[in-house]
């Protein structure tokens, strides 16, 4: 990208700490894991996913179902950009009456998150989808709130917000790349 | 609307895969790709066959896409595969077949290629039993033309499905070895097999007799036997393909039996290959001439997955081409 790092907003144990937080939300709102299941948005949503899985299987004692979507053929950009890989969406149970908790990196305009529930309802009828996130950079686009918050990050428009995770990029940490005219709000 | 890639382009390709754009492209034949286009569509297939096995088999992607199965040639496979790919990614697919086009009424191949444009279609599926009239096509209509066989010339989404459940079930292509067996002369099959095989690094042999060999053979970079059983022995695939009568008649060979004595692929023959081999046939099958029945339905052979690949590999395809364009 060629843009600078402007700051270092979460280091790994920030985001250890937070998911951790973010899975006791979880089960305290839902009473418990049993009807549980994470789906992690691929690329970012799924170690994500995973992680939190394993907390509340460690809490619970009992494994918390992870899988995958991919909302590649679910975009409405598509047009913007150039054929895209597509990855497979890896479901693993029926959703039919399931707390579905959707698990993002980041959530910025909003479309990702509605492509995601596009795709879900083709796999049934979930009782509730939930949204947990890393970082919410505000600047929605469409009317969708996360219920589940690593941390809340203003951010403008023009900066980038960088997720990076061990399973996919070999570190932790979160980071903002500075746009060309910052107009930091 | 044939674009070849050059050389430039080519080394591009090799490093970074993910910059391969498909969109506006015709798939005319296997001769326009280079091995990374291939290898780059066939890693997209496993996700779309994914979509096949969900309660919902739809996705919303090609909404609002017109695509037109324009054959000229009888099919109820590649058609209906074609088909079911388009409506799975929720395009529009409209049939056309000869005996109720205008084609059958007088109207040149030119006038219902400028009338299909017209309506503004997004895609063109088409078979001929002439070769070249998909690429004649492409020239005329300004959105992507995808081969489903022209005359013995090419039937590239058949050799990608081959490619793809090959690699699906070895793991690789490259070293491999497959032996194709039958009418390789009146094979578009054989013929884009052929050619995507060697492209990505597999080692092709055929097996026929004299008269269902193609002029310039040995200009192919396959090797030629006529001994069925010893070709047999070291391969790790065997295609076997169904006699094109309606090409040419029975003038080929004396008759059916001693054809089948030859080049039926049986269980006493099967002995000789390899336990792992694939057993793999294109379809129409004819039962009893070129495969026993006990081996078409056997453990080794991969037909019936060649067909459930076969819609996700045109589902790819389909993506690939016209999505988001």
């Amino acid at each position: 990208m060629g843009d600078q790092v402007k700051a270092r907003v979460m280091d790994a144990e920030a985001i250890d700490r937070a998911l951790v937080r973010i899975a006791h939300e979880i089960l305290e709102r839902n009473k418990g894991a049993e009807e549980l299941v994470l789906i992690g948005i691929r690329t970012r949503g799924l170690p994500l996913a995973q992680r939190l899985g394993e907390q509340l299987t460690r809490i619970e004692t009992y494994p918390v179902p992870v899988g995958a979507v991919d909302i590649t053929l679910y975009r409405d950009d598509l047009k913007q950009r150039r054929s895209r890989p597509v990855h497979p969406t890896d479901i693993p149970c029926r959703l039919d009456g399931k707390h579905v908790v959707l698990v993002d990196d980041v959530l910025y305009t909003g479309r990702s998150i509605r492509a995601a529930m596009d795709a879900l309802v083709d796999f049934g009828r979930p009782r509730t989808i939930q949204l947990a996130v890393l970082i919410d950079r505000g600047h929605r686009e469409l009317p969708i709130r996360a219920d589940y918050i690593g941390k809340n990050l203003p951010t403008a428009r023009s900066e980038q917000v960088s997720v990076r995770l061990d399973e996919v990029d070999g570190e932790n940490t979160v980071i903002i790349l500075g746009g060309m005219d910052a107009d930091t709000c | 609307m044939l674009i070849h890639a050059s050389p430039h382009e080519v080394h591009e390709i090799d490093h970074v895969e993910d910059t391969i754009d498909f969109r506006g492209r015709d798939l005319l034949g296997m001769e326009d790709f280079t091995a990374a286009e291939i290898a780059a569509i066939l890693d997209t297939v496993a996700s779309f066959k994914e979509i096949s096995e969900r309660d919902i088999k739809k996705v919303p992607t090609l909404r609002g896409k017109t695509v037109i199965n324009l054959f000229f040639e009888p099919s109820t496979r590649t058609r209906t595969s074609f088909e079911i790919a388009g409506k799975r990614l929720s395009a529009d697919v409209i049939n056309i077949s000869v005996s109720n086009s205008s084609m059958s009424k007088g109207e040149s191949l030119r006038d219902t290629a400028d009338n299909l444009a017209a309506m503004r279609t997004d895609a063109l599926i088409v078979r001929h039993k002439s070769a070249g009239v998909p690429h004649m096509l492409a020239r005329y209509l300004p959105s992507p033309v995808i081969n489903a066989g022209d005359g013995a010339h090419e039937h590239p989404t058949q050799a990608l499905l081959d490619l793809y459940t090959i690699r699906e079930k070895l793991g690789t292509l490259a070293g491999r070895r497959a032996l194709i067996v039958g009418d390789i002369a009146s094979s578009r099959v054989a013929r884009s097999n052929i050619i995507a095989m060697r492209k990505m690094g597999m080692q092709v042999s055929v097996c026929a007799p004299l008269t269902m060999l193609p002029v310039g053979i040995e200009k192919w970079g396959v090797d030629y036997t006529s001994d069925f059983d010893a070709a047999l022995q070291d391969v790790d695939v065997v295609m076997m393909l169904r006699i094109q009568r309606e090409r040419h008649g029975d003038v080929l060979f004396p008759s059916l039996q001693e054809y089948s004595s030859r080049y039926c692929l049986t269980s006493a023959r099967m002995r000789r290959a390899k336990s792992e081999v694939l057993v793999m046939h294109p379809g129409p099958m004819n039962r009893g001439v070129e495969i026993a029945p006990e081996v078409a339905d056997g453990l080794e052979s991969v037909i019936l997955q060649q067909v459930t690949n076969g819609v996700a590999l045109r589902m790819a395809v389909l993506y690939l081409i016209i999505g988001g364009v």
